[in-house]
């Protein structure tokens, strides 16, 4: 016998049943394409101004930055602002979203922009999220050709555009946006929610923040809620 | 090959334990930091004892369906482009990931933290044959230096004060300057943070655990604060994913609902900083990611516990709630426990796990306080588990002979009412006077166990039955 069959045969001579019960199949079926909502907190339930404000307030209390841009346009201006009050060099690294394309980043003329994956000689990456989740300060970022995960753990540095309309109140809404974008029971390669920076507390609890990954993430936000 | 079993001697593991003032110190930041800060949490959560009813009931809709569940996602699994492998034993287990290292030329493997690698004992076997495991979580790459295992399930080396780390930086970085500074936390980490990107940029595979396995879409979940498990497996050749039959769970939904729970409970974060959700390997176009992206999947006696009284622990997350709040583990902290998992929920797994003959001082040490239960977010019975497990041992012969004697003086007693009465009535009468209104006792004949670390306080002269009747008789 096969370590599978052994494995799921222990299970059913456990629970007493031999995997063919009709009843219980139909319970899993229903469960899995039908994906019930359990118990959501009212906390992100809330109009969009708010939504977006609660966002602002759960990221920075997990030790991240907020801004907020009236339009795309506004991002290369943003991006060097940031870099200049960090001291960094006037150079980023970012994926080819479609939105982060059409940021018209000539605009800032001392800003070198590069794009694709980072081989970890990168202080600065620009990434897009699919949204956020404003009941936590969540981002949500997906894995695909125009977006690399290497630019979300290995810079120093991490900004993350997000457009205020995609800030969503729960983590539930965003899986629909995604099963609506992948189609049902189908994943991007991988869905990366980042709520701050790297940290950690091994040394004596002590809270340290740049762990491995970003030492500082800066969210911003872009256009109306 | 799996980790060397020190249960057996738990007494002698906390009195070396009880009298290490290092040891003490560090346990001292478990006690003042978890409790508070989940505590503090969980207040802002209105909603926060509902998600834990919710979690108890979906976890056990899930054991009851585990097998149809395992098979769901095992299709998803293949059919994102990865594989699913299957472990009875752990030594299987280490056997699947050799073979997939070996066929990859692979030298150096970068690991994030998983509780079942320890369990199966995976670094050491890998090592014996040529293949270099590290450690990348920073308190799991600290006790990998001094060679010792976790002492606690989410904070590994809790047990340690900076001093001993920065000896074992000092022992092991020989590739620093002798004289660099490294009294500071920070730069003890970012000493460890230039060390490992090397290695992330380096390994060959990458293993880590699982939080959660997602049956809908074929997903495996990480949790991490540091952002080291997500190196690890993004940056190698191939992605190896260690998880328990238990770790199942149906939706994308429903594993928001335990996500909601473990971060708060464990370290009193609102979220984790980075949570991972991984189906299969890098597809066409992307621009990184693993080529390979194997779960093996380890039951190791869980399914066996499925069938019995223990099938409630198989509901636990390892938020490790329950041994923050424990104070027997605030005073001999998590080696005592002498295997994987210590705290409360260890002493009800190590025995389902090791055998009951080897652990069964570990369901014993406890005062049955019951905080444990009180915080475990998926309501584990923790004391009722570990009740169970003293029960099986006086069953099989393996409690001490004065303590089978002494429960069989006071079942004799307790079955004969008049008799109890009237002793009992004696005995709180007679100790009352002996203590000679001092109100406690420095030394009593038969309870030396007692009084030789503790005063045993004096009764006031009647018995809580009497007392109980008179009040009765008022009302």
């Amino acid at each position: 016998m096969s370590a599978r069959d052994t494995v799921l045969a222990t299970i059913r001579s456990s629970l007493g049943v031999t995997g063919s019960e009709t009843p219980r199949r139909t319970a899993i079926e229903a469960r899995l394409s039908l994906h019930p909502r359990g118990v959501v907190p009212k906390r992100g339930d809330r109009p969009a101004p708010s939504r977006m404000k609660l966002f602002q307030t759960m990221v920075e209390g997990a030790h991240g930055t907020t801004v907020e841009l009236a339009s795309p346009e506004r991002v290369p201006a943003a991006v060097a602002d940031y870099l200049r009050s960090k001291n960094l060099p006037m150079a980023v690294r970012r994926g080819s979203d479609p939105r982060l394309d059409a940021i018209p980043w000539q605009n800032e003329r001392a800003l070198g922009v590069s794009s694709g994956h980072s081989d970890g000689s990168d202080l600065v990456s620009v990434s897009h999220a699919l949204g956020a989740v404003a009941e936590t300060g969540t981002l949500v970022l997906v894995s695909g050709p125009d977006n690399p995960t290497t630019l979300n753990f290995l810079p120093d540095h991490h900004l993350v555009v997000v457009d205020a309309k995609d800030i969503a109140g729960d983590y539930e809404t965003v899986w629909d946006a995604i099963r609506a974008r992948f189609g049902a029971g189908k994943m991007p390669r991988t869905v990366n929610w980042i709520t701050g920076p790297s940290r950690s507390a091994d040394i004596e609890q002590t809270h340290l923040l740049g762990a491995h990954g970003p030492r500082s993430l800066h969210v911003l936000i872009v256009g109306e809620p | 090959m799996t980790l060397r079993v020190t249960s057996p001697q738990f007494k002698e593991n906390a009195r070396r334990a009880l009298a290490d003032r290092q040891l003490q110190k560090a346990l001292g930041n478990v006690e003042q930091n978890f409790i508070e800060k989940r505590r503090q949490v969980a207040a802002k959560l209105p909603e926060f004892d509902l998600l834990r009813d919710a979690a108890r009931d979906l976890k056990d809709h899930t054991l009851a369906h585990l097998d149809l569940y395992l098979e769901a996602y095992e299709r998803r699994v293949t059919a994102a482009g990865g594989q699913v492998h299957w472990a009875v034993t752990a030594e299987e287990a280490c056997g699947v990931v050799l073979d997939i290292c070996q066929r990859l030329g692979a030298r150096l493997v970068t690991k994030g933290k998983s509780m079942i690698s320890e369990e199966i004992g995976l670094n050491d076997f890998l090592l014996s044959h040529d293949i270099a495991a590290v450690e990348t979580d920073l308190g799991e790459y600290i006790i990998q230096l001094r060679h010792e295992p976790p002492s606690h399930i989410i904070a590994p080396a809790v047990h340690l004060n900076k001093e001993q780390i920065e000896a074992d930086f000092r022992r092991v970085h020989t590739g620093f300057p002798a004289e660099r500074n490294l009294e500071e936390p920070t730069s003890l980490l970012a000493e460890a943070r230039s060390v490992l990107r090397e290695k992330f940029l380096a390994a060959d595979v990458g293993i880590t655990g699982a939080n959660f396995l997602v049956a809908e879409t074929g997903t495996s979940i990480i949790v991490t604060n540091e952002g080291n498990g997500d190196l690890t497996q993004t940056l190698p050749k191939a992605h190896i994913v260690l998880a328990s039959v238990d770790k199942m769970v149906p939706t994308l939904e429903d594993v928001s609902l335990f996500l909601r729970l473990l971060a708060r409970s464990a370290t009193g974060q609102e979220m984790s900083v980075y949570t991972t959700f991984s189906t299969g390997p890098r597809r066409a176009g992307d621009p990184d990611g693993p080529g390979e992206y194997h779960v093996v999947i380890l039951d190791n006696g869980r399914s066996a516990m499925l069938g019995g009284e223990f099938r409630e622990m198989l509901r636990c997350i390892r938020c490790g709630a329950c041994m923050n709040h424990c104070p027997v583990y605030h005073a001999v902290g998590g080696h005592a426990y002498g295997w994987v998992y210590p705290g409360p929920m260890g002493a009800v797994l190590t025995p389902s796990l090791v055998g009951i003959d080897k652990a069964g001082h570990l369901p014993n040490a406890s005062m049955f306080c019951g905080r444990c239960e009180e915080v475990c977010p998926v309501r584990i019975p923790l004391p009722k588990l570990m009740r169970h497990w003293r029960e099986r041992e006086f069953e099989r012969h393996l409690s001490p002979a004065a303590m089978r004697w002494g429960l069989g003086l006071w079942a004799a007693f307790a079955r004969r009412p008049r008799l109890y009465r009237f002793a009992t009535r004696i005995a709180m009468k007679m100790l009352s006077l002996l203590s000679l209104g001092f109100g406690r006792f420095r030394w009593l004949p038969f309870a030396r166990g007692w009084t030789k670390y503790r005063n045993f306080p004096a009764p006031e002269g009647v018995t809580f039955q009497a007392a109980w009747k008179r009040r009765e008789k008022k009302a």
